[in-house]
């Protein structure tokens, strides 16, 4: 777009003085979502508000005419919301892998991407927590569960209280530390500037303390934060969804009462965290031009880390309907049946295909094994992971339990229940999706959109380790930015016009194994290919 | 001779009753732990759980006081209930005699003033290895290690001195843990508006759970609030083939609808009595004689 060149070619002049060129660039990126009004923002907001406007619509009328109106039944007590909820806090696992994860063993490339992940987290968390909210019979009791003398320490909904309750609290705290850094620095951008939400921002930005210039003791110490609670974080995550499991496998009911329920879980959440946070990434950069600094490559690497989580998945189904299924007992055997050949075949397999096979076909065949392709994957194991829930949780429910009850035999004659969707829990569920990218947008109005503090850190380390190998005989070459050796970490302003990449099989590329293929290359590929495989972005995501 | 040895029976019962009757209705909050197995089990999950909530400080300054005083509170409880309970309610369901005629259901239904859907005693229509069709009568199981009881985030299910299992319908915020963990089958959710209820004689407590609270999980009952006044569960008394007694553990006596008594030890040994799905560790208090409809002079083949 002719306007956003303009307004890059204008921005330097308009910042702070005496900054680099590339991280005045930076900073004016990050920034782009707070201070510009892009057209389509308001109409964007507006259509996603409707929707979820229309989510508590329906969530009124089931308040007004009880759960049954959602399509259950005594004999499927728990469905859709129980789906949903695990859905939804399954996705915010995206931004504790990515940020604690990918922190915590220093891959430097997952700079740009983390603060997009952790927002992702930040805003899908209390979404599915909130999911217990339509989930309960009587939710206007619901402050008993936040009042001690009536709880009841045994109960497996209790401890799922305790895990998604603490789990936010350090979502949150991970999702503000970083920012600690980054808030003078938008802090400065915002100021002079008229408006409501100018003045919305400043008090935002004053009351979480962010005004100050951050000293080098106090970043030392918030690195250390960082470093602490990125450690606690995974454990953290881990206990949410195994706890939440445990809702379901510490019953009887066949096919709930699994031991492997709680990994299972977990690299669930896991595996549609990563495709979410890859579909939001996807998403804001197109949005908000941050191509310069989210490259194809990182997406082929999200990309990597999917289908890691998709496989181990795809193994713990497999290996869960296998046992279940050979053991042949009446009731588990009846419920295998149903999910594999019976009523439930349609999404079963469809999440073999769309979760299973499909995304791991396109991570495995050069061709298709792009941003783009990527992207397409992800979106794919969002939509089918939600199915898989369903999967999970409605025919274990519809399945008598009855069936050969006493010593002296017999079988339950007739069927038993099932789980008709109606209007309503589509609509509380489409609302809840909507909802997604409704507070990404509103997050990132008074947040920068990349972390500007992080990114200008790691800018100086990849230099230190750059000059390291220059000094040890390294193989670099002289950056095109100015750089002593390698490619720099923030491209020059020049350089942010949307990113040309070579043409597929020109430049050598592929994937750089040496020290540096950590930092992400804005000119397009890195030091000609040592693996042999194809160059990454071939599909021409990037323009 | 069964009327008076039934009216017998029925005014001892009163006796006992009328001493009994303020503890009797009124449901301890707190289970009566009677075995190992699930409840040790959960007791050391909750520690863990305990665990889980030391993290973050609220649930921790919290968790640990309430763990505190449920533990007080339930030591005091198995204290008492040993000595102070008069009754142990059971039943026995004589399938020889069951003619699937659901009169226990319809019963149960009207006086409780449920939906249709919302079979406290369900009868199942089963088929033996012979290909014998049999009705199964299945009321809750009130089983003495209840699955459902554990599981509830906020206290609301309660088990009585004397065996029963209820749900305080005040207190239910309706998660539905409690259907997930019964492995019979017999919770049932309020999903919608309930039946509207004339005037009761007892107000809406968990022994007489009437008329039902939208958004909460009901069940069978055994006609809690009825038993002190001498009173048979109404399926009990309405079945006209006698299958359904009630039993008294304490007393070992049981009596049907059709004025039959027995003692109850005796006819569960002389009969072969089987609990239903014993491999679950709930130690059922209701007790199936297993037959499919032998003493019936016709047919049982309901096809």
């Amino acid at each position: 777009m002719p306007e956003d060149q303009e307004r890059e070619a204008e921005s330097p002049a308009r910042g702070e003085g005496g900054l680099p060129e590339a991280r005045e660039h930076l900073r004016i990126a990050a920034m782009r979502p707070v201070l510009d009004t892009p057209r389509w923002w308001w109409p964007a907001v507006i259509a996603l508000g409707a929707v979820v406007v229309v989510g508590l619509a329906a969530w009124a009328v089931q308040l007004a005419d009880g759960l049954g109106v959602a399509g259950y039944n005594d004999r499927a007590f728990w469905a859709v919301y129980e789906a949903d909820l695990v859905a939804f806090i399954g996705v915010s696992y995206g931004g504790a892998v990515v940020s604690a994860i990918l922190r915590l063993t220093n891959a430097t490339w997952r700079a740009p991407l983390t603060r997009i992940a952790e927002a992702t987290a930040l805003v899908t968390l209390p979404i599915g927590m909130l999911f217990i909210v339509p989930h309960l019979g009587s939710p206007q009791r619901i402050w008993e569960l936040v009042w001690p003398p009536y709880w009841n320490l045994s109960s497996p909904i209790l401890w799922d209280f305790f895990a998604v309750s603490t789990y936010l609290l350090a979502t949150a705290v991970f999702f503000y530390l970083p920012l600690i850094a980054d808030l003078p620095v938008a802090a400065a951008r915002m100021a002079g500037r008229a408006g409501v939400r100018a003045r919305c921002c400043r008090l935002l930005y004053r009351a979480v303390g962010g005004e100050r210039e951050v000293g080098a003791s106090k970043r030392q110490l918030i690195e250390g934060s960082i470093g602490l609670v990125a450690i606690m974080v995974i454990p953290m995550a881990v206990s949410v969804h195994s706890v939440l499991s445990f809702a379901f496998a510490s019953s009887s009911r066949a096919g709930y009462a699994e031991t492997i329920f709680p990994v299972y879980f977990v690299v669930a959440a896991l595996y549609s965290g990563i495709a979410l946070v890859a579909v939001a990434v996807a998403a804001l950069r197109r949005l908000f031009h941050l191509e310069a600094f989210i490259h194809p490559r990182h997406f082929v690497r999200l990309g990597f880390i999917l289908v890691g989580f998709g496989a181990v998945y795809l193994y713990l189904t497999f290996t869960e309907y296998l046992v279940d299924g050979y053991s042949g007992t009446t009731d588990n055997a009846a419920w295998v049946r149903q999910v594999l050949i019976g009523r439930y075949w349609i999404p079963f397999w469809f999440y073999f295909v769309a979760a299973g096979v499909v995304p791991m076909l396109i991570v495995a065949i050069p061709r298709l094994r792009t941003a783009k392709g990527v992207v397409v994957a992800s979106g794919l194991v969002v939509v089918a992971m939600w199915v898989k829930r369903l999967v999970i949780v409605i025919p274990p429910a519809t399945e008598p339990l009855v069936r050969s009850p006493l010593a002296a035999g017999g079988v339950l004659e007739g069927n038993w229940g099932s789980y008709h969707f109606t209007w309503v829990p589509i609509s509380i569920t489409l609302a809840a999706t909507a909802a997604i990218p409704l507070l990404l947008l509103l997050v990132f109005r008074f947040v920068p959109i990349l972390p500007i503090a992080e990114m200008e850190e790691l800018e100086s380390y990849e230099q230190v380790l750059t000059e390291a190998i220059e000094v040890t005989g390294g193989t670099t070459s002289l950056s095109p930015g100015g750089h002593p050796g390698g490619r720099p970490l923030i491209p020059p302003a020049s350089a942010c016009a949307p990113v040309v990449l070579p043409p597929p099989g020109a430049g050598g590329g592929g994937f750089d194994l040496s020290l540096r293929a950590d930092c992400w290359p804005p000119h397009g590929h890195g030091p000609s290919g040592s693996t042999g495989l194809p160059p990454f972005g071939s599909g021409g995501w990037g323009r | 001779m069964t009327g008076s040895e039934r009216r017998d029976a029925a005014s001892a019962e009163d006796r006992d009753v009328l001493d009994d009757v303020q503890s009797a209705n009124r449901p301890e909050r707190e289970p009566v732990p009677v075995t190992f197995g699930r409840r040790g089990f959960l007791r050391g999950a909750t520690i863990g759980g305990l665990g889980i909530a030391a993290t973050g400080a609220l649930g921790y300054a919290f968790g640990a006081s309430s763990a505190s005083s449920a533990s007080s509170a339930s030591s005091a409880t198995t204290a008492g209930a040993a000595g102070r309970a008069t009754h142990q309610w059971a039943m026995v369901i004589d399938l020889r005699s069951c003619n699937g005629c659901k009169l226990c259901t319809t019963a149960c239904q009207a006086a409780h003033f449920l939906h249709e859907d919302q079979t406290w005693i369900d009868v199942f229509t089963m088929r033996d290895a012979s290909g014998k069709h049999y009705s199964m009568p299945r009321p809750c199981m009130m089983c003495e290690d209840p699955p459902c009881v554990p599981v509830c985030p906020v206290q609301a299910n309660v088990r009585t001195a004397d065996g029963l299992t209820l749900v305080d319908q005040s207190r239910c915020i309706g998660t539905r843990i409690c259907m997930n963990a019964c492995p019979y089958q017999a919770r049932y959710f309020n999903w919608s508006k309930p039946r509207p209820a004339p005037r009761q004689p007892f107000p809406q407590e968990p022994a007489w759970p009437v008329p039902q609270v939208e958004g909460t999980v009901g069940k069978c009952i055994t006609c809690a609030a009825m038993l002190p006044a001498g009173k048979l569960p109404e399926c009990v008394s309405r079945c006209p083939m006698g299958v359904l007694y009630l039993g008294d553990l304490a007393t070992d006596v049981a009596v049907n609808g059709i004025g039959t008594t027995v003692k109850l030890s005796e006819f569960l040994a002389d009969n072969d009595a089987v609990t239903f799905k014993e491999s679950y560790g709930t130690h059922p208090r209701v007790f199936y004689i297993p037959g499919s409809g032998q003493a019936l002079d016709t047919d049982a083949e309901a096809g």
